[in-house]
C-alpha cells in the first residue's frame, strides 16, 4: 500500500540564515548572500565572488572535542539535520530509530579536508597526516555523522549525482516512506567545496560568473559557487497523524532521468523527462502547478535549455506559472542545492510567498517566462516542482503541494 | 607558416576527426565542430603551450575568435608576436 508522505520538521544552514526561519525571511526580502570569499585566499581566482555561509564558528554548534572527524560539510550536515529533527519534534524512541533513514546528497564530501592535506604534502613536505584524514574526507560522512550525532540506526548513506544530490536523495527517501520500507526519514543535501583546489577546477570549467549570479537575465555570466545544507524529516501521513505531528507539505512525485548526451551541456529533452516523470508519479496535472523552484544556475546554457524543457513538459501552460531561481541569492550549493530549493519551495507554499530571482538586468529572448525578477511576489501556490538537473546529464524533480 | 600557427593548427587539429584536419585559415571554429566542451578544452592547450591567458567565460555569447585563423591571431597578440 501507498502511503502519503509529508514534511514534518526542516533545518537550513546557507548563505543567506544560519537556520530555516532566517534563511525565509531573506529569500522572500531578496537578499544577496553572493560576496567574495572569505575563508580562502582569491588572489589567483580570476573569480573570487562565492555564496559562502557567513559568520560560522564550528565551536557554536559542537564541543572542540567531536570537530576532529568533522569537515565542515558534515558539520552543515549535522547542524541543519538537529534543527530539523527538533522543529518535527520526534524522538526516535521505541524502535522508530532502527526504522528511520538517513539520507543526505552529497556532491564532492570533504574537500577542504583534501585541500589541506595536499597542500601539506606537495607543499609543506610534510612527513604524514592526521589519522582522522579519510573518514573525514569521504563522501558519506554526512550520512554516517548525522547518524551517529542524531542516532538514527535504520537504512544510512550518501546519494552523489553532483548538483542533483540532494533532490535524488530526498526523491529516495520519499520513495522508501512511500513503499512503507520505513516510516520516517531524515534527508537533504550538504557540501562545503569552496576550498582553493575545487575552485581552480572550477575556474577552469570556464562558466564562473565573474561578477554574480543572474539567473534567466539578459547579460548573465555563469554560475556562483555556493554552500550550506538543508536538511527535512518526512514521515508517512500515519505516522504523522499518530502524534499529531505539524505538517508542513506534502511530497507527492519525483521524476529522474539521464540525458546520455553531453558530459556538460544541458538538454532539454532530458528535462522535460525528468519534469513530466514527477508530474505523472504525482498525479497532478500541468495545469495544477502554480510554482517552479528552478534550477536556475545563470549559465547561458542551463537556463535556455531549461525554459525549453518547461515549455515542452507544460505547454501552453508555461506562460500561466512562474519559475523563480534561489540560486541569485544563495548561489550554487551543488549537493546541498535541491534540499535548500525544496524547503524554499515548501515555504513558498506556506508563506503565499514566491522568493525572487535577483540581480536581473532585462530580458533575454531565450528566457521569456516569468522568473519573478527582483522582487519576491504574493501569490498562492498549491503545487509546485522543484527541479535540479547535473553535469554528467542527471536530472532530478520533486512534485510537492499544499498539505490538505 | 610560422610556429605559432602550426602549434595552433595542431592543437585545434587535435580535437578533430582524422578526416578532418587538413585545417584553412577561413575554417570556422563551430563549422568544424568545436563545441563548448572543446573549446575549453583547446584553450587550455593553447594557455598551456604559449604560458598565456586567455580570457574566456563559455557563457559569453560571442567569442573573440571565430575561425582558425583568428585564434593564431589572437594567440600572436598575447603571446606578443605579430
Amino acid at each position: 500500500m501507498a502511503h502519503r508522505v509529508v514534511v514534518t520538521g526542516w533545518g537550513v544552514l546557507s548563505a543567506i540564515g544560519h537556520n530555516a526561519q532566517s534563511y525565509w525571511s531573506n529569500l522572500a526580502r531578496g537578499i544577496c548572500g553572493i560576496a567574495p570569499a572569505t575563508t580562502i585566499p582569491t588572489e589567483q581566482l580570476a573569480q573570487k565572488v562565492v555564496a559562502e555561509v557567513k559568520d560560522y564558528d564550528p565551536t557554536r554548534h559542537f564541543d572542540e572535542r567531536v570537530l576532529s572527524p568533522l569537515d565542515r560539510v558534515a558539520q552543515f550536515a549535522v547542524i541543519a539535520a538537529r534543527e530539523a529533527i527538533a522543529h518535527c519534534g520526534l524522538s526516535f524512541d521505541g524502535g522508530l530509530a532502527e526504522r528511520t533513514a538517513t539520507i543526505i546528497g552529497c556532491g564532492v564530501g570533504g574537500q577542504s579536508t583534501q585541500d589541506e592535506n595536499y597542500k601539506r604534502l606537495y607543499r609543506d613536505n610534510a612527513k604524514r597526516l592526521h589519522p582522522l584524514t579519510i573518514p573525514k574526507l569521504m563522501v558519506n560522512a554526512p550520512a554516517s555523522q548525522i547518524s551517529m550525532h542524531c542516532g538514527l540506526r535504520g537504512p544510512a548513506f550518501v546519494v552523489a549525482s553532483a548538483c542533483a544530490s540532494a533532490t535524488h536523495a530526498i526523491g529516495l527517501a520519499f520513495q522508501m516512506v512511500r513503499s512503507g520500507a520505513v516510516p520516517c526519514a531524515v534527508t537533504g543535501g550538504t557540501e562545503a567545496c569552496i576550498a582553493f583546489g575545487t575552485m581552480k577546477g572550477w575556474e577552469a570549467l570556464r562558466v564562473l560568473a565573474p561578477d554574480t549570479c543572474r539567473p534567466f537575465s539578459r547579460d548573465r555570466r555563469g554560475l556562483v559557487i555556493g554552500e550550506g545544507a538543508a536538511v527535512l524529516v518526512i514521515e508517512s501521513l500515519e505516522h504523522a497523524r499518530a502524534r499529531s505531528a505539524n505538517v508542513l507539505g506534502e511530497i507527492v512525485g519525483f521524476g529522474m532521468s539521464a540525458d546520455a548526451g553531453d558530459l556538460l551541456a544541458p538538454d532539454a529533452g532530458g528535462m522535460a523527462r525528468a519534469i513530466e516523470g514527477a508530474l505523472a508519479d504525482s498525479g497532478l496535472a500541468p495545469s495544477d502547478i502554480q510554482y517552479v523552484n528552478a534550477h536556475g544556475t545563470g549559465t547561458a546554457a542551463n537556463d535556455e535549455t531549461e525554459t525549453a524543457a518547461i515549455k515542452r513538459a507544460f505547454g501552453t501552460h508555461a506562460g500561466k506559472l512562474v519559475m523563480s531561481s534561489n540560486k541569485s541569492m544563495i548561489g550554487h550549493a551543488l549537493g546541498a542545492a535541491g534540499a535548500l530549493e525544496l524547503v524554499a519551495t515548501l515555504m513558498s507554499i506556506n508563506e503565499g510567498v514566491v522568493p525572487p530571482t535577483i540581480n536581473y538586468l532585462g530580458p533575454d529572448p531565450a528566457c521569456d517566462l516569468d522568473c519573478v525578477p527582483n522582487q519576491a511576489r504574493a501569490m498562492r501556490v498549491d503545487a509546485a516542482l522543484s527541479n535540479s538537473f547535473a553535469f554528467g546529464g542527471l536530472n532530478a524533480v520533486l512534485a510537492v503541494r499544499r498539505f490538505a | 607558416m610560422s610556429d605559432v600557427a602550426a602549434d595552433v593548427i595542431a592543437i585545434i587539429a587535435k580535437k578533430l576527426p582524422p578526416s578532418g584536419r587538413d585545417l584553412k585559415m577561413t575554417d570556422r571554429l563551430d563549422d568544424l565542430g568545436i563545441d563548448s566542451l572543446m573549446a575549453v578544452e583547446m584553450i587550455f592547450d593553447l594557455e598551456e603551450k604559449f604560458d598565456i591567458q586567455i580570457p574566456y567565460n563559455s557563457n559569453d555569447a560571442k567569442l573573440e575568435f571565430e575561425t582558425v585563423g583568428e585564434v593564431i591571431d589572437a594567440i600572436r597578440n598575447l603571446v606578443g608576436q605579430s
